[in-house]
């Protein structure tokens, strides 16, 4: 029975606490297997961290349903969380020491990668336990983020900890949240990160400060205006640093970057566009060599970020417009939701080259973002209608194609958008209107969704709240026990909704996404 | 470096003369701290490490020797002197002190006593990249008995129009009454682009501003504008819709001359724009936000000179500058600190009376039979016995002889009061002496040479 004994020193407390959350039948032998090894973890108590039994891996019981959203297991976390993870090895030793353990794991893990490089990768460890050998059993799944696991007070004691570490206050949560949403951050607008810190900010550099700012109070809104944002206040940072003495700027200006980026977070939850940019700029700093110069260094990384905003934002999306163009015929009716810049930006360049059409733009409550979009297009002089989304599917007979923006292409073909996004997709494959969806490819990223509840972003519940006459009638909805407000900003449309995508590597079908990643991967 | 803080102590006290004839407005004690300890102590409480304090030197004096200043005020405090006679306005110690700031500047003013979460102003400073934000509020009414005021009250001063926006956050219109002489007039062109205005009357100017360093370049250059409140904030607030600044390429816009001719020589064209203008023009046009709506514009209306003013409905807000103003802070300045109401170094017999909303100073003395309600006793203080203070404000080094009968009034520092005097609403200057069994009401005792003074 070594597999499972391994398997069994690995699973913690938590994981049948899991387990019986979920609601799971442990089977006869899983309830002995957990009982033994219970045994073995009161042994080791005395070497145990506190986080330790969060990390533990996969569960025998989750086997039977792997949920294929929400992988109810969890990786062990990058610091090794010691004694919860398989100390009896063969032999219950509880006098392992912590050194000793970390060795055996790494070593683990090590085969565990190797054999990954063979066969199947990505398969959920439950599956893979029954076929893989024991050093294989380590869990391949990826951790959950933090920013999904809200409800779990231990992922937040760590957050918390980092954030000290890193001298960032910890925002608060705020108002009573939908219990289908309640693993997800949700913040009020009226409480901004600012009050926590102190006002000539030190350990934050003020133009990060400020973009913090306008992020939290949506002064920079959209996918592609906030990565401008980010990278030009990045470019401030870089032009104020200077290396301290006895560091490499290589390493050093990376870890000055990692409390800005948590503060950021903090504000408003990083997007998939600003997660690349960072990545992107994260790497090439890691790249100087070190015999640059500081003031070299520096000059080289100002003109990687302007290249990189030229390359993605500007050059693509005169790419896409002059693609979409081709897509656009005389006399059609062009539906739009939302403000998306790029789509706008594709409209307008239309109307530029002459072509005749007229747009029908689609709004919703309670940004209203599409009174921006209209402002835009009519300015152009392109003649508009104006609907909100519950009118969708009376003007949709209307309409010869519909356009949409997106905030991510995930890397199954889902795309990631406003709310209501989905609904309009889904309204127009119901009326066989084409779906077009137009994305640059800085967008693409390699999460994986099906649905809108996993991973999604919960806006202040206040701004649903609308004042007519005077009267106020959602005032006190917090006093309701029974009443939550739910204010979500992101949706995710399946790729069979979607007819086309237009980036900037051409028009491919959404099922093309992940070839397009692994080639931008490979170029990297 | 994000902001640097500028304290401004180097004011008269004009319109409190009785008090500030002998003690420097910023040192006049408040709830037994002087003055400018507020101003400093919200400062340090907000995180400002460095403080710039443009005072006289009579005042940076007295700030050394004073008990209260070492201990309690952590910050670096980077004193300037400036002559106190000349003419200096606020907007003159800041060009003088000008090669000292480096980054965007938070002035304020040494007799301004607030609770406000500094960081609402500042927010606005650099959520919307504003070149001045600033802070006002509902006035109080004052409701104490002012000493040695006869008849009714004075007319009120004169007003000031404050006109915002719907949001309550954009500064469109700033006026004195003084300075409108057939009455309000506002541009088209401000109208046309902020349709709703609200216009407010009863706020006070806390005389707190966040400006951008271009600010204070300007500053530099022109030399005409002397004072911050009365000519830059005006200036800058009309500045925002002129057309230079949002077209540089018009000169010798019609309205601009007419801006020229009523602020004199202003020569030098404020230039606002920050390094990166093309990207920060880049995220703002992919942004799907406005400012407002039911218009054609963009965000700001394209505007690049933006004023900002945060207005508090709760909270504690008070300038320090007429006496009226004085007694109403010296009772509510307890609630903003937490120190115990008697000092530990204060001798009181038990045989005293003594209310709760008192404070006592340092090393008083006080004896049997006294009673003190709702009233500041200064340090250093002695009080015989069978005195009855009521609703007072004792300054420091006075002295009160037995059977005194204090009501409503001011006693300056160092005076004294002879035994059985009976003062209601009166205002003993500095170092005066009331003769005993005095009898007086409502009256102002000053010394001759204070007379003198205009």
């Amino acid at each position: 029975m070594a597999d499972s004994g391994v398997t069994d020193g690995a699973v913690g407390k938590d994981g049948i606490q899991q387990a019986k959350i979920e609601g799971k039948e442990l089977t006869k032998e899983e309830k002995q297997r957990l009982r033994k090894e219970k045994k073995q973890q009161k042994k080791n108590k005395e070497k145990n961290d506190e986080n330790a039994s969060k990390e533990s891996e996969e569960k025998p019981v989750s086997a039977a349903a792997p949920t294929p959203t929400q992988p109810s297991q969890k990786a062990p976390s990058a610091v090794p969380a010691p004694a919860s993870l398989p100390v009896p090895a063969s032999e219950p030793q509880p006098a392992k020491s912590k050194a000793d353990m970390k060795a055996e794991r790494r070593a683990r893990q090590e085969s565990e990668r190797a054999s990954k490089k063979k066969g199947d990768a990505g398969q959920p460890a439950a599956t893979g336990k029954a076929k893989a050998a024991p050093s294989e059993l380590q869990p391949v799944v990826k951790r959950l983020p933090e920013h999904v696991q809200v409800d779990n007070p231990e992922v937040l004691k760590k957050l918390a900890k980092k954030l000290e570490k890193q001298q960032i206050p910890l925002r608060l949560d705020y108002g009573h949240k939908v219990s289908l949403f309640s693993h997800l951050h949700q913040y009020s607008r009226r409480a901004p990160l600012t009050q926590q810190i102190g006002i000539p900010s030190t350990v934050i550099h003020p133009a990060i400060v400020r973009l913090g700012l306008q992020y939290s109070q949506g002064i920079v809104a959209g996918s592609n205006a906030r990565s401008v944002a980010l990278l030009h206040a990045f470019k401030q940072v870089i032009r104020d640093y200077t290396t301290p003495p006895n560091e490499e700027l290589s390493r050093d200006l990376v870890n000055k970057l990692k409390p800005y980026i948590s503060f950021l977070n903090q504000c408003r939850p990083l997007s998939a566009s600003m997660g690349n940019a960072i990545k992107y700029i994260k790497k090439e700093i890691s790249n100087i060599p070190s015999q640059y110069r500081e003031e070299e260094a520096k000059s080289k990384l100002l003109i990687c970020i302007e290249r990189y905003i030229d390359e993605n934002i500007i050059l693509a999306a005169k790419a896409i417009a002059k693609s979409s163009i081709e897509k656009i015929s005389d006399g059609d009716v062009i539906l739009v939701y939302g403000c998306s810049s790029l789509v706008n930006h594709i409209l307008c360049e239309a109307f530029e080259k002459k072509r005749k059409f007229r747009v029908i733009v689609v709004d919703s409550r309670p940004r209203l973002e599409g009174r921006e979009a209209l402002r835009r297009l009519v300015q152009r002089g392109i003649s508009c209608t104006y609907v909100l989304i519950s009118a969708v599917s009376y003007i949709l007979p209307e309409v010869s194609k519909v356009f949409l923006g997106a905030h991510a292409l995930l890397a199954n073909g889902y795309v990631m958008s406003r709310v209501g996004t989905s609904q309009i997709a889904l309204v127009a494959k119901a009326f066989n209107v084409p779906v077009l969806v137009c994305c640059e490819t800085y967008k693409f990223c390699e999460r994986v969704q099906t649905d809108s509840f996993v991973s999604n972003e919960l806006d202040d519940p206040d701004d649903l709240i609308v004042t007519r006459k005077g009267r106020t009638q959602l005032e006190h909805w917090q006093e309701v026990p029974s009443l939550g407000l739910l204010n979500l900003v992101y949706d995710v449309t399946p790729p069979d909704f979607v007819d086309l995508v237009i980036t900037d590597l051409g028009m491919i079908p959404c099922t093309s996404v992940p070839v397009v990643l692994r080639v931008k991967n490979m170029d990297q | 470096m994000e902001l640097q803080a500028v304290l401004m102590a180097a004011g008269g006290g004009s319109r409190m003369t009785d008090l500030t004839y002998n003690t420097p407005k910023p040192m006049l004690p408040v709830g037994n701290k002087p003055l400018m300890w507020y101003p400093l102590n919200l400062l340090e409480r907000v995180g400002f490490e460095e403080v710039i304090v443009i005072t006289t030197k009579e005042v940076q004096k007295m700030m050394s020797t004073d008990p209260k200043m070492k201990p309690d005020v952590k910050m670096k405090l980077d004193v300037v002197c400036i002559q106190e006679d000349g003419d200096m306005g606020t907007a003159d110690a800041l060009r003088h002190i000008h090669s000292k700031i480096k980054t965007d500047v938070l002035v304020v003013s040494c007799d301004l006593i607030t609770d406000v979460a500094l960081h609402e102003v500042v927010d606005l400073f650099r959520a919307h990249n504003a070149t001045l934000a600033m802070l006002m509020r509902k006035a109080h009414e004052f409701t104490e008995t002012i000493p040695g005021q006869k008849g009714k009250k004075k007319t009120a001063e004169q007003r000031d129009f404050v006109g915002v926006d719907e949001s309550g956050e954009r500064l469109l219109f700033m006026a004195n009454e003084a300075d409108l002489e057939d009455g309000l007039s506002i541009r088209k062109s401000i109208m046309r682009k902020h349709p709703r205005m609200h216009i407010k009357t009863g706020l006070v100017d806390a005389h707190l501003y966040c400006l951008k360093k271009e600010v204070l370049d300007f500053l530099a250059d022109n030399k005409s504008i002397s004072s911050i409140r009365g000519e830059l904030v005006p200036y800058l607030v009309r500045k925002q819709f002129s057309k230079t600044i949002n077209c540089p390429n018009i000169k010798d816009d019609a309205d601009d001359q007419n801006l020229k001719t009523k602020d004199g020589s202003t020569n030098q064209e404020l230039l606002i724009s920050s390094r990166d203008e093309p990207l920060l023009q880049l995220a703002q046009e992919r942004s799907c936000w406005n400012d407002h709506r039911g218009d054609m514009s963009a965000a700001y209306h394209g505007g690049k000179l933006r004023c900002y003013v945060h207005i508090m409905d709760e909270g504690l807000c008070y300038r320090v500058n007429t006496l009226a103003a004085y007694i109403d802070t010296n009772r509510l300045a307890p609630k903003l600190f937490e120190e115990p109401a008697v000092h530990s170094t204060a001798v009181i017999s038990e045989r005293c009376q003594m209310g709760s909303d008192s404070i006592i100073g340092a090393m008083c003395q006080v004896a049997d039979k006294t009673s003190i309600k709702r009233s500041t006793i200064g340090n250093s203080t002695t009080i015989k016995e069978k005195v009855k203070v009521t609703n007072s404000i004792i300054m420091h080094g006075v002295t009160i002889e037995e059977g005194c009968n204090i009501q409503g009034s001011v006693i300056c520092s160092n005076a004294v009061i002879g035994r059985g005097a009976d003062l209601k609403h009166c205002l003993v200057g500095n170092g005066q002496r009331i003769e005993p069994e005095a009898e007086r009401t409502n009256e102002v005792i000053v010394g001759t040479d204070q007379l003198m003074e205009i």
